[in-house]
């Protein structure tokens, strides 16, 4: 009976957003989080949020896109052992389940003075505390070819799963066996560390069965492999042995997308038949334009017990848009820990309790070496009250001894119980 | 080995008592929500994962402090209960043994 009746109230709610225009959207009595972004961390906030106060907070989402698609396990479509639907979760358990209300729509502007957010579509939403999950935007300006006509129709990232995900898979199906993919990786710090080399697996992969005399060209701006080092590089070398070739200290400082060029720092220019970009990266456009990334204009900095912005009162920032603690990884998996850590502490706020004084979250990251073989990474972070963030636990943490299947069929169980926990 | 069970059992029962005298509950179910990314919300697992909603307590417990221990081998849960004082794991089993299946 509770159930069918958050289900009306959650539709109600809904549907007032939708007949809004430019009024104030936002009936019904209890305090009003607005959360937007609806990725591993604003979706699990949002989700938490409704739990923990038990319904008690209405809770606004704003998600521009139909549905969830996840970074992790994406590089399973572009290696070909997964389609995007795979990987592609509806919203509607979020209303359904858990009474929150989603606006389709894109945010314009926050006024944090006004507590208010504006979104494209002319609606106004009121709140008491903001929730911004902004994710990563590029930095365009630092590869002043992209911003040409075409060029970001033709030069993946894909590092936002999703249509570009699909379309640099059909790049590598057309390419011609003894053709050369190239991917180009950005400074750390970056969206998801281990990523860019488990794409290189993947890539390699397939090719070794489609293509096997095709090659992959990793160029990689940092010195050397950033996560999982060894793992990475004894797959390189035992399994895609002729396939895959690292180069450590390649800057790419521009790119023509015409004729698949990448231009370097300090190295010859290089041009491939398919080239995968990705771009240097910063807090999510919506996070930047509210004045939020105040940590050298890229990333947002936060309170670490409650993920409040150091910028904006009432405003909270999660996920991969922060200025992370030491040794916290931009993940998925760690983005849904920001968003329990946060919505515990909103629960806490708008009720009158007390702030957990010590988050203790963990991080897993799994990362395909192959289609089936796997290795991790993870590691547990603890509040440190003198310093005032994230530290990680001596002793704790580590890798996998080696890649194995079994954490294969880990990995597929991860990502069925984080999006379920994200959006279930 | 049965007078490190003992003494793990004495330790427990110690443990116990500790963790529930101290920590806020509210505080310990979002140290338990950490666990819910590869264990499901509330300890209710998808397939594939080891459910801990409703699970025995005293079972959780000693599992975690095998894996901490590295008695008990694992691909990665040795490497995650070295992050947690026995009182925490005593705390968060208490949780997840709380939950309906």
């Amino acid at each position: 009976m509770q159930r069918r009746h958050f289900l009306q109230t959650g539709s109600a709610l809904g549907a007032m957003g939708l007949v809004s225009g430019c009024a104030t959207v936002g009936g019904g009595s209890g305090p009003k989080v607005v959360v937007i972004g609806g990725g591993y961390s604003g979706a699990t906030a949002a989700k938490y949020l409704r739990m923990w106060s038990e319904h008690k907070i209405q809770v606004t989402l704003v998600e521009p896109n139909d549905a969830f698609i996840s970074c992790p396990i994406s590089n399973l479509v572009i290696g070909g052992s997964k389609t995007i639907a795979d990987i592609t979760t509806p919203y509607d358990n979020l209303t359904k389940r858990h009474g929150v209300t989603i606006v389709k729509d894109r945010v314009n502007s926050i006024d944090a003075d006004k507590r208010i957010v504006k979104l494209a579509g002319g609606a106004e939403l009121s709140y008491d505390r903001l929730i911004v999950s902004a994710g990563i935007d590029f930095m365009w300006e630092t590869l002043p070819g992209m911003n040409k006509a075409d060029a970001k129709d033709k030069v993946m990232h894909a590092w936002k799963a999703g249509a570009q995900t699909v379309t640099l898979r059909k790049q590598l199906e057309a390419m011609p066996d003894g053709g050369v993919f190239a991917m180009s990786i950005p400074l750390a710090p970056y969206r998801c560390p281990p990523g860019p080399y488990e794409r290189a697996c993947q890539v390699a992969e397939y090719f070794s069965k489609a293509k096997p005399k095709s090659k992959v060209l990793i160029l990689d701006a940092n010195d050397d492999v950033t996560s999982k080092g060894p793992l990475f590089k004894k797959a390189w070398a035992e399994r895609y042995k002729g396939i895959v070739e690292y180069r450590g200290k390649h800057r790419v400082t521009d790119v023509d997308a015409a004729t698949n060029t990448l231009k370097f720092e300090f190295n010859d220019d290089l041009k491939a038949n398919v080239l995968n970009v990705i771009p240097n990266m910063r807090a999510g456009d919506i996070a930047v334009n509210a004045g939020l990334a105040t940590a050298n204009k890229r990333w947002c900095e936060v309170d670490f017990l409650t993920f409040e912005s150091k910028a904006a009162k009432n405003v909270h920032v999660l996920g991969d848009s922060i200025q992370i603690a030491p040794g916290m990884p931009k993940s998925g998996h760690m983005a849904n820990q920001h968003g329990k850590t946060c919505a515990a502490a909103v629960v806490a706020l708008l009720m009158g309790k007390q702030v957990n004084p010590m988050p203790i979250y963990n991080n897993t990251c799994y990362s395909f070496v192959s289609s089936e073989d796997v290795v991790h990474v993870a590691s547990v972070h603890k509040y440190d009250a003198e310093k005032k963030t994230m530290l990680t636990v001596p002793g704790s943490g580590g890798v996998s001894s080696a890649a194995n299947e079994l954490e294969g069929r880990y990995a597929h169980a991860w990502a069925r119980n984080i999006w379920a926990d994200t959006l279930a | 080995m049965k007078i490190q069970h003992a003494l793990t059992a004495a330790a427990l029962v110690a443990l116990s008592g500790l963790a529930q005298a101290q920590v806020d509950p509210l505080h310990v179910r979002s140290w338990a929500a950490s666990c819910a990314a590869c264990h499901g919300t509330d300890g209710r697992a998808q397939p594939g994962m080891e459910s801990l909603a409703g699970a025995n307590k005293d079972d959780m417990v000693k599992k975690m402090l095998d894996f901490k221990a590295g008695r008990k081998p694992a691909t990665i849960m040795h490497q995650l209960s070295k992050g947690y004082s026995d009182e925490q794991i005593v705390a968060i089993a208490s949780y997840f043994a709380a939950q309906k299946k």
